[in-house]
Formats: C-alpha cells, structure tokens, sequence
C-alpha cells in the first residue's frame, strides 16, 4: 500500500499534516503525537519581526466549529529559526513553514531568511481574515495574488504554496492567478469570516468582532472550493476544512486535494492527525487501493 | 506529562443551585495533579467542539480519582451535569501550572466558582507545611457551596454579596472587617474579585498569586487564544502575552495586567 505523495518534488511519507496555527511549531502537541508519523509539520504563520496578536477574547465557539481572531500573534523570523526549526529537524517528517506579512518586502524578508534553513517548502499566507494590513489584503484581488507570488518566488529556494482565501466570489481566479504567478502548490481553505454575537451581554463574542470560521461547519465549502481550484489549475492542491477523520480526508482527496491538512480538530481530540494517518490506511485497506494518489480527483 | 484520557464518573451530586460536584475516576491524572491544574473535558455533543477547561477540586491518590465543581452557565456545563455514574468522558489533563506553594502562612481568597480549587491547595499547604491558614469564600448569597470542605484546612470566613450568611460584601470586606493577613495570598475567582486581591496585595506588601480564565482552543500553549497581558516577556512569542493554559493559569499578580 502506498501512501507517498510527491508535491512539486518533495516526497511526503503520508499526505496528512495539520494546519497552519493549530499546532504551533508541534512542541506542545509532541506529548500526544509521534511528529514522526505526520507527513509534514505546517507551523503557524512567522513574519519578519514579531507580532502582538489581536486582544482578547480571540475565539469563540459556534455550532460545529469556532471563530478565531489570534491575529497572527508570533515570535518573529529570528527565534522562529533559532529554536523551532531546530525542533523540527529532530522529527523525520517534512517541514512547510507557514509565511505571514504586512507588506510584499515583509514576505519576501521572511522567505530569504529561510533560503540556507532546511525548510521543505515555503506556505505564503495570503488569507488570513484577522489583520487588516496584508494578509487578506493579497489574497482577494487576483492582480494582487499573482504578483505577491511572482515576487516570492523569485527569493524562495523552496517550493512555495500559496494559501488561499475563501473570502472570494470565485475561488477559481485566484486559484489561476496564483498558477500564473508561479505557485508550485495551493492549499485551501483559509477561514471563513464570520460573527458571533453574545446575545445575554449584548456584545461581539472576539474582541476583534469579526474571526475567521473553522471546523466540522466549513467542510461542505471547502470541499466544494477544492474541488473547483483543482478542475481550474494544473498544479497540485492541499485541502483543509474541518477534516477530523480518515473519511473527511479521502473526501478531500476524492475532490482533487493532493494532500491535506487537519487544523481545527487538533482541538477536538490532540490525536486527531495520527487518526486521520490511520483512517486514510483503514480506508485503503476497506477499498482495496493500492496508491493513495489512484483516489485523487476521480470524483468529476 | 500531560495525558488524553477517557475518565469515569464514580459519582455526581448537586451541591446548591446549578453547582455540581464530580468524583472522576482516572489512570494517570489524579497521579500527577497539582492543586490549581485545571483538565480539558471533551463534550459528546459533536456541535460542541472545544474542550471545557474545569480546575481540578481535590485529588484522591490511593483512589485515582479526582474531583471537580463547577456550575451550569451554558450547554457544556449543562450536558456534565446530566451525567451519571459509569459516564465515560475523554479528558485532556493535568493542564496547566499549579500554585506555587510557600512553606509560609497562607491567606486562600476566593470567589463563586472560584472556589473549588482552593479545596485541593488548602489539603495540601496543610499537609506538607502545616502553616497557618486562613480562608475567605466569597458567594452570591447563601447557596454556598464547599464551605466543610475548606473549613476542615483552615480558618474560614464567609462573604455573601446579599448579605445572608457572613460578612455583607465582598471578599476584601471580609478581609478588611477580621483585619485578616498572611505572608503569601492565593487567589481564585472573577477578574473584578482578582482586581482588588491584587491591589490589597500591593497595598499591604503580600506576595499575591492569582488564578486566570480565559477563552481556550487548544489547552497546551499551542493555538495562542488564551493569552494575558504580562509585564516579561513571554516564552513562546517573546512579546508580552503569557498563556493562561501553558505559563499559567496561576500568576504572581505583579505579573500580569487584569
Ligand atoms: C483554567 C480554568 C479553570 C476553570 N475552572 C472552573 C471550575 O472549577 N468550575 C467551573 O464551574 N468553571 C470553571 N471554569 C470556567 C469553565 O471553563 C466555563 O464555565 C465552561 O467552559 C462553560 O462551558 P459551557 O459550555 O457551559 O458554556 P458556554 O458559554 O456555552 O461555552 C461556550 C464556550 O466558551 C467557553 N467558556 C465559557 N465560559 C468560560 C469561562 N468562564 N472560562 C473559559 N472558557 C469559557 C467554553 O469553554 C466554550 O468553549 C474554568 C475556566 C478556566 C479557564
Ligand atoms: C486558531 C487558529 C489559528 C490559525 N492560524 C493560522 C495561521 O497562522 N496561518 C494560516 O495560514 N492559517 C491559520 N489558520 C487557518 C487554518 O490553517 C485552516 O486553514 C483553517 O482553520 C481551516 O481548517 P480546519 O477547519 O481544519 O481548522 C488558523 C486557524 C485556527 C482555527
Ligand atoms: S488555549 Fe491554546 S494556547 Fe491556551
């Protein structure tokens, strides 16, 4: 049985990681989860200097999911690479390093401080709801998409995936804008800004009153988005949205997703990525499939 | 070490309107809780999907167990409560530091739903360092609730809000009416309670710790939704936001701003 998948020459033991945020750096959740099982390790967006974070309170839970506005709070490139990377290596997994900025200078500081580090491949984090400078700012313009990632891809000596935005009338633009730009990878969804208001107080729920949604309730979306960014592009898609077992993935996979990412359900249960590993193989072994990668997009 | 784990309830009972107490037994749990740890409990709902943080009450060692009160303030809390004995419920736990317990007299100020941890501490401070303790419990009136449970470790006085039993007012009015004091405060309760502890601490020159809340996603200092403002550094993103389930809950109140 092979689980390997290769996404723009890089080979991933098995195609689950968890994603950006949810994990931290994967010290915290190494006490619960063999990092050595994961076929990568995303961590959370780093910028160039580091950042504060929105007030709080930053999440909230809604029916099936939960909204969060942390605001990209991180410790900057300089520790990032002094003390997390250095963790990481210790894993035999792949490292993605997820990329935060406000600016396209920011970016691109970030991706060459990375250039001579032994990061697998680069996330630009184009999407993130909770900032208002950069960010989503990028990530909602397709003119804006292409040319942030032309710029990064002219420093990054890794293979850059581009994070995109669910926040769009048509995800496919920005999936084709981003290829036209020179994305190796795009990776979906982001979250979903939402509101949630606490009727008893008479007030925003999160501090910064609107976050971005996330869990089990996004998983119909994003499915629906991958499998149009995936029928749009020619370069391969990393899915997310509320995945919390084998099932969840292969339905990503089924849609187009090459690989994909469990964020939210970390949460729920600090097992939930070596589960999904193990779901995916119950489900090949139930299905009798030989290649994880026979599954991908075969539902049109 | 922290430990994901499916727990048992041996018992329930309702200790005074909407609070309840739960004897939870566990593998791994009760072996290594400190008093002012708090555990992450996973509803079944599946639409509830984040763990409810609760703070550990008291700890049975020979027996594995350990014991949490709290109170009914929204769906999670109501689904606990419905539970009975034989209930299996995944856990995540011990979370979080713990007081830091002097070997010095003890001044255990808490309020409401505050309470509970105090029981544990009190135990504790009484049977390693059998130092003076005085304890102040602040309600809302007189559906109180632990009061046997603390006066066994120590002196107790009691502040009801509506003034029904006690002193008439809040905790520091109790505080201020027996002229109470101690080398070390510990503290527990809402922000506007730790607010004044706080500021009577600073007032009197008493090292005071306090016991923060916060929204929490993660529980393990991984997701940053639990942060406090503190006056250092903080060790994950070296800017100024400790995390309430990782660096804390329990702070020196010099530590941080409420
Ligand atoms: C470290 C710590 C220790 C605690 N110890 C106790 C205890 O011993 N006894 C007790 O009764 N309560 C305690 N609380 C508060 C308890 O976590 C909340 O009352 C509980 O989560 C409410 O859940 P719910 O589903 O009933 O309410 P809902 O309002 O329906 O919950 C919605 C969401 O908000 C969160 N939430 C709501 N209120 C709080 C709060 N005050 N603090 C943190 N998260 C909250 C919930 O966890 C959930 O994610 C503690 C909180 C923290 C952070
Ligand atoms: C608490 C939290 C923090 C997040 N932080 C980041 C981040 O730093 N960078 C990023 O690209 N995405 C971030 N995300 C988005 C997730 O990586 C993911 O795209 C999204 O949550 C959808 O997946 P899920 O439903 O499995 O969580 C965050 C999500 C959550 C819930
Ligand atoms: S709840 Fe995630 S860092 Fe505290």
């Amino acid at each position: 049985m092979n689980t390997k998948v290769n996404l723009a020459g890089v080979e991933f033991k098995n195609p689950v990681m968890e994603a950006s945020g949810t994990f931290g750096s994967g010290m915290e959740y190494s006490e619960f989860v063999d990092l050595n099982k994961l076929g990568a390790v995303v961590t959370k967006g780093v910028a160039n200097v580091p950042w504060q974070g929105n007030p709080t309170p930053r999440i909230a839970e809604v029916y099936g999911g939960m909204l969060n506005a942390i605001g990209l709070q991180n410790p900057g490139i300089d520790v990032f690479v002094d003390r997390d990377i250095p963790f990481l290596k210790q894993f035999d997994t792949k490292i993605i390093v997820n990329v935060c900025g406000k600016t396209t200078e920011d970016y691109v500081e970030v991706v060459e401080r990375l250039s001579n580090e032994p990061v697998d491949m680069l996330e630009i984090n184009i999407s993130c709801p909770n900032v208002k400078e950069g960010g989503i700012a990028f990530g909602q313009d397709p003119k804006a998409v292409e040319a942030i990632t032309r710029e990064v891809k002219r420093y990054a000596k890794q293979p850059v995936i581009m994070k995109l935005s669910p926040n769009v009338t048509d995800i496919t633009v920005m999936a084709k804008a981003a290829e036209a730009g020179g994305a190796d990878v795009l990776s979906l969804i982001n979250t979903i800004t939402g509101m949630k208001i606490d009727v008893e107080r008479q007030t925003f729920a999160i501090a910064n009153k609107t976050g971005g949604l996330s869990g089990p309730v996004v998983k119909p979306i994003a499915v629906r988005m991958v499998y149009q960014a995936a029928n749009a592009v020619n370069i391969p898609i990393i899915g997310m949205g509320g995945i919390c077992n084998g099932e969840d993935a292969i339905e990503f996979i089924l849609a187009g997703a090459s690989a994909v990412s469990v964020g939210t359900a970390n949460f729920m249960n600090p097992r939930a990525t070596e589960e999904v590993v193990k779901g995916i193989e119950d489900y090949m072994i139930r299905h009798n499939i030989d290649d994880i990668n026979s599954l991908v997009g075969i539902v049109k | 070490m922290k430990y994901k784990e499916t727990v048992k309830v041996v018992s329930q009972t309702c200790l005074a309107d909407g609070v309840y107490s739960m004897w939870l037994s566990t593998e791994n749990i009760a072996g290594e809780a400190a008093a002012g740890q708090f555990i992450s409990l996973y509803c079944q709902d599946g639409s509830r999907i984040l763990p409810r943080p609760i703070s550990i009450c008291e700890t049975d060692r020979e027996k594995k167990a350990i014991r949490i009160v709290y109170r009914v303030v929204g769906k999670g809390t109501e689904e606990f409560s419905k539970y009975t004995e034989g209930q299996e419920i995944p856990v995540m736990g011990p979370l979080g530091n713990g007081f830091f317990k002097k070997n010095k007299s003890a001044l255990l100020v808490a309020g409401g739903i505050g309470i509970p941890p105090m029981v544990q501490l009190a135990k504790e401070l009484k049977q390693e360092y059998g130092c003076k303790i005085t304890i102040v419990a602040g309600y809302r009136d007189c559906k109180m609730f632990l009061k046997d449970d603390l006066s066994k470790y120590g002196d107790l006085y009691v502040a009801t809000e509506d003034g029904s039993f006690g002193t008439k007012g809040n905790v520091i009015d109790v505080i201020e009416e027996n002229r109470l004091s101690a080398d070390v405060i510990y503290s527990c309760g809402p922000t506007p309670m730790l607010r004044a502890v706080k500021a009577f601490g600073e007032k009197h020159n008493i090292e005071t710790q306090i016991s923060l809340e916060e929204k929490m996603a993660c529980g393990i200092g991984a997701c940053l939704a639990c942060v406090c403002k503190s006056r250092e550094t903080d060790d994950h993103s070296h800017v100024h936001n400790k995390r309430i389930c990782a660096d804390g809950p329990v702070f020196y109140a010099g530590e941080v701003e409420i």
